[in-house]
């Protein structure tokens, strides 16, 4: 399809690259989004990538008129269409998660829903690797895809007035990490020492859009090194860099 | 940094916010800032401050504010009944208060929002670059959290030679916003206006849509003739901006405002003029609002006029 330039009110703009949820559409908005910020156009503040879409916020102070906006953007992505795709590598991330328990109270309604034991969930659930779409909710939330359909659970019928920040869920078809205390439906299997969001830190938040990411089952004793590992601001993240899957419009 | 102020009681609703907290949303944090960018942003020229210092924002019943050091303040936006000790004090313009004096407010007349901006602004400690409440991830302000009784500001230590210079400056009359019990604002189509049947738009463009008691920083959502989808009423998530209306399968739009989610999974019929983003702001529950269709061009003449406005403002401001 051939992308879509429409306004979001006056100060962004939203470019639309299908309309279809696929891992190829969004990685073209991860690759446009690498190729308008090394442009350094003067007016653009920031940009934010959705699935099939890149929004992008512009200071019209800075900027000729709308017209000259989407003109120059248009010029961006042909460009990109007819070279050759360039992108850093994408990451990878590996996430500990203590599973069930306590911190995972929802996991025998999913293993009962999955019609398995909860250990064959937990199997499943650790061997997907899976994408960040995008980011957005609230901070540092990414929209995973990639769950095994097997384990996939409706949400709760009466959401929780509290989940804590790290908290592993599921909710339909879709796996998440509370990224912030906030209260919420999905059914909890498990919790991560990580934090996705950190305001104190360089780094505020862990993720970003294009990343992969796999959980990994981690020990009780092990969960809470890491927490302490976590405090003392001395736990590496487990990240490898891969080879960019590529695309083209 | 010396402490300004104390806050005395709270009032209903009252955060620190400046311009906003930029450059973060790729990652679903929000910008907050001023609900009514206007009243803020007059609050600031007013007391000589640059474009951008924190400033309180104060919705419906106001705080009591007592003063430890003497300052220049100005309070814009609703009209909350200010007073200083007891006397009312005039709103849109800047006024030299005494250490010891107390600003109170009263009954609420019009609007919904006050802002109460100091010379030199509040210099409370920033996260990710800004002092803007959000309260829902704990961000900015005083611990993340909406102003409580016995919070301390702080602010910056100004001789009283500059403090006389930035009293006494007003806006004139014709500057100062009405605001109504009805507003009617412009839209900028989406082009996901496409996920709603002609009749619907048609509806959405000549009724009136009132503010329901379930609306605060993060949007207004509003009743009446309900916006019907022609199949799905969900996209693949997209981002959102301020002014943004979205209508969820129920059919009732909400209006996106200050606090609002980076992203959203529902259609939107448009986005609303950043000019006309104080009418919705000084709305109450129970009021109304309607909508005209708009265009980018027409945006951007109201923000070109907005800006060339300030930068006189500025100069005569800044003149001795």
């Amino acid at each position: 399809m051939e992308p879509i330039y429409s306004p979001l009110g006056d100060r962004a703009v939203r470019i639309t690259f299908g309309n279809k949820l696929s891992e190829e559409t969004n990685d073209i908005v991860t690759q446009m989004y690498d190729k308008i910020e090394s442009a350094k156009l003067p007016y653009i503040s920031e940009m934010v990538p959705g699935y099939v879409t890149l929004t992008i916020y512009y200071a019209q102070e800075k900027a000729r008129d709308y017209h000259s906006v989407i003109q120059q953007l248009e010029s961006i992505v042909n460009d990109s269409r007819t070279t050759e795709m360039e992108r850093s590598k994408t990451r990878k991330l590996t996430i500990p998660v203590l599973y069930g328990g306590e911190k995972g109270p929802d996991l025998g309604v999913v293993a009962q829903h999955s019609d398995m034991s909860e250990e064959e969930v937990i199997q499943r659930h650790e061997s997907s690797i899976y994408r960040v779409y995008m980011m957005g909710f609230a901070p540092g939330f990414p929209y995973l895809g990639g769950l095994d359909e097997s384990i996939a659970t409706p949400r709760r019928q009466t959401p929780r007035n509290f989940v804590a920040a790290g908290s592993v869920g599921i909710a339909g078809p879709q796996t998440g990490v509370y990224s912030i205390d906030s209260p919420g439906g999905w059914q909890i299997i498990g919790h991560t020492p990580v934090k996705l969001f950190n305001p104190l830190q360089k780094k505020p938040i862990l993720l970003r859009a294009g990343d992969e990411i796999s959980f990994q089952s981690v020990s009780e004793q092990e969960y809470k090194k890491i927490i302490k590992e976590c405090e003392k601001g001395n736990y590496t993240h487990d990240i490898e860099w891969k080879e960019h899957r590529g695309g083209s419009l | 940094m010396i402490s300004m102020l104390r806050i005395e009681e709270p009032g209903l609703h009252t955060t620190i916010q400046d311009k906003g907290r930029y450059g973060y949303q790729q990652f679903g944090i929000v910008p907050s800032g001023p609900m009514d960018p206007y009243a803020y942003r007059m609050a600031n020229l007013l007391v000589g401050n640059d474009d951008g210092e924190a400033a309180i924002e104060s919705t419906m019943i106001g705080p009591s504010l007592l003063f430890l050091e003497n300052s220049v303040i100005a309070v814009t936006g609703a009209n909350l009944s200010p007073t200083l000790d007891g006397k009312k004090i005039p709103m849109w313009g800047s006024v030299y208060v005494h250490k010891g004096q107390e600003l109170r407010f009263g009954k609420p007349k019009h609007g919904a929002r006050a802002y109460i901006a100091l010379a030199g602004g509040i210099q409370s400690e920033t996260t990710l670059e800004s002092r803007s409440t959000y309260t829902k991830a704990k961000l900015g302000g005083l611990k993340g959290e909406a102003l409580g009784g016995g919070d301390e500001l702080p602010g910056m230590d100004i001789p009283d030679t500059e403090l006389q210079n930035r009293k006494g400056k007003f806006l004139s009359e014709d500057l100062r916003p009405f605001y109504q019990s009805h507003h009617m604002v412009r839209v900028i189509p989406d082009v996901q206006e496409g996920y709603f049947t002609k009749e619907s738009l048609q509806t959405f463009y000549t009724h009136s849509y009132k503010i329901s008691p379930q609306s605060d920083r993060m949007g207004y959502r509003l009743q009446g003739q309900e916006i019907e989808h022609k199949q799905s009423a969900e996209i693949l998530s997209d981002a959102v901006a301020f002014g943004s209306i979205q209508v969820p399968s129920d059919g009732n739009p909400i209006v996106l405002l200050a606090d609002r989610q980076t992203t959203g999974g529902y259609p939107k019929i448009g986005t609303i003029i950043s000019h006309d983003l104080w009418k919705v702001a000084q709305l109450l529950p129970g009021q109304t609002l309607s909508f005209q269709r708009s265009s980018v061009d027409e945006g951007h003449r109201w923000l070109k006029y907005e800006n060339n406005l300030y930068k006189k403002l500025h100069m005569a401001v800044h003149q001795k």
